[in-house]
């Protein structure tokens, strides 16, 4: 075999190159995140007291918690859960199992990808429109479809995805026992992809603990202990944002501490997520 | 084309063609399948042996641009009719995959889903109805401790056999093996060419294999195919020994494929 030196050399230099530029870039995004996380924790954690899980958002000056806008958060993030993955579920399975033939899935895959990546406040926005103005009070009902809204595309986009990894011989082999279309998908294919659309939902959950946007026209804010959802509900995005902005010293720490909180929620969901695929994709 | 014609025939095929979208993938297939007898179709890849094999219980109808006319008589009814109800047919032919494919759920789950779709039984007739297909499928003994476990933890021979006890349960009246043993190790493929040898007692079995040693090995009769053409049909020690066609002798000779 002949190695020509120089060749050879150019290509070890090409390829430290290349791997040097790769590192950096990877070095700076890292560099951003872990500034950002220190920051939550420098700022947030010293705030992070018990009162904070026991006490309502206070008048400025005043001592308090942010437990009502834990609440208000916990209780409309599950309604919004609980409205928008049946509708997803049900939506993404028709796109993976029936839209081979015709016009309807096509068409629906389009429209969900635009409101996939639809900004949240118009979002919010729309649900104002046609809900709030109506009955002419905030309420975190409105705030639950706002984000049940959001939750929709992508959970139908996830399961859409699980149920096509799901290999088409799995399908055919219970169709050749006789079984009708509707129990091979509920008892084979959707069970097969199971860990999946999970993971899709929990991701679902991820993304909508954090959006402030479509609850500040929504549900807006209350200050007091709320449990009516037909009135105005408390949130932690929108507290987080009120506090923030204010020159009271007790609101900004608190503010802190609120995004903190919702950091580290957000992270353990994914970090949950990606453990509960990696788990079942061994088991297959 | 050289067809022997068969003496008992459980499927009669006339004038089938078959097309992925505009491409002809069988041309003007007339054949007999023997009842109770193996019935193995070989050919080099690409031939058309598992588009005809799928046609037998129609399991292109899950895909859009695919389609087949003529006609294939099981029974005195011809089973491309569209009146025909599919998903009862398919009870009667059961089918087996290249890849073993175990559902996600328990072993005994595996094998009782089939049944539960047409047969109402008690709850101790199943276990009996279960045991008496492990136990066709030579895989009981291994499996009788676990039954509750997950159908995907097995080894690769063992979910094949399992694949194949689950499609005798339902005791349909034909098997379509396409390809079982492709993916197996040499001990496994073993135990499964002994197990058809013992279940063409009881079901026409048509098998779909690339490897020739193993079609003259377990079937009665072969069928030789060549880019979608039946080229001959005859008893497996004639086409093996004394084929007619000189394309037969070409490819079991090893001259290409």
């Amino acid at each position: 075999m002949r190695i020509l030196p120089s060749l050879y050399t150019r290509r070890r230099i090409t390829n430290a190159v290349g791997l040097s530029i790769s590192v950096l870039a990877m070095l700076f995004g890292l560099f951003w995140l872990c500034w950002i996380l220190l920051t939550l924790l420098v700022h947030g954690l010293p705030s992070l007291t018990p009162a904070v899980f026991t006490q309502m958002t206070p008048p400025p000056g005043n001592a308090g918690g942010l437990l009502n806008a834990i609440a208000g958060s916990v209780l409309m993030t599950v309604f919004g859960i609980l409205i928008g993955t049946p509708i997803g579920i049900l939506a993404g399975t028709y796109l993976a199992e029936f839209g081979q033939r015709g016009w309807m899935a096509p068409v629906t895959r389009f429209i969900n990808d635009v409101l996939l990546s639809a900004p949240s406040i118009v979002i919010g926005l729309f649900v104002y429109e046609v809900y709030v103005i109506r009955v002419k009070h905030f309420s975190g009902w409105a705030g639950a479809f706002a984000l049940a809204i959001l939750v929709i595309p992508v959970v139908i986009r996830t399961t859409e995805n699980m149920l096509k990894l799901v290999p088409s011989t799995l399908r055919e082999a219970a169709a050749a026992l006789g079984a009708p279309q509707w129990k091979v998908i509920n008892f084979i294919t959707l069970r097969a992809a199971r860990a999946g659309i999970i993971t899709g939902v929990l991701l679902a959950v991820a993304r909508i603990s954090g959006e402030t946007a479509p609850l500040l026209f929504t549900a807006l804010n209350n200050q007091f202990w709320s449990k009516d959802l037909n009135q105005p509900m408390a949130n932690l995005p929108v507290v987080i944002f009120q506090f923030a902005m204010s020159p009271y010293d007790d609101w900004q720490n608190l503010a802190w501490a609120g995004a903190l909180l919702i950091t580290a929620s957000v992270l353990t969901l994914n970090i949950v997520a990606r453990v509960l695929f990696r788990q079942s994709a061994t088991t297959h | 084309m050289d067809i022997e014609v068969v003496v008992n025939p459980k499927i009669v095929i006339k004038d089938l063609n078959f097309y992925y979208g505009k491409f002809r993938a069988l041309k003007d297939i007339n054949l007999s399948i023997a009842e109770k007898m193996v019935t193995a179709f070989i050919g080099p890849s690409g031939c058309g042996k598992s588009t005809l094999l799928r046609t037998f219980n129609r399991m292109y109808q899950l895909y859009p641009k695919q389609k087949a006319t003529g006609e294939i008589m099981l029974d005195g009814a011809n089973i491309l009719d569209s009146k025909q109800d599919l998903n009862m047919l398919r009870a009667k032919i059961g089918m087996v995959f290249q890849k073993p494919t175990p559902f996600p759920m328990s072993i005994y789950d595996n094998i009782a889903f089939g049944v539960k779709l047409y047969e109402n039984l008690s709850r101790h007739d199943m276990e009996v109805r279960v045991e008496w297909a492990l136990r066709k499928a030579a895989l009981w003994t291994e499996v009788k401790d676990k039954l509750k476990q997950s159908g995907t933890g097995l080894s690769g021979g063992q979910q094949q056999r399992l694949c194949i006890a689950r499609a005798i349960a339902v005791k349909p009246e034909i098997l379509l093996l396409d390809e079982p043993t492709s993916a197996l190790d040499p001990i496994s493929t073993a135990h499964i060419e002994k197990l058809v040898d013992e279940l063409k007692e009881d079901f026409t079995i048509v098998i779909v294999t690339h490897n020739m040693q193993q079609a003259a090995r377990i079937s009665d009769y072969t069928a030789y195919m060549y880019m979608g053409d039946l080229i001959e049909l005859g008893e497996t020690s004639n086409v093996f020994t004394n084929p007619k066609r000189k394309e037969t002798e070409d490819y079991i000779t090893g001259r290409f494929g």
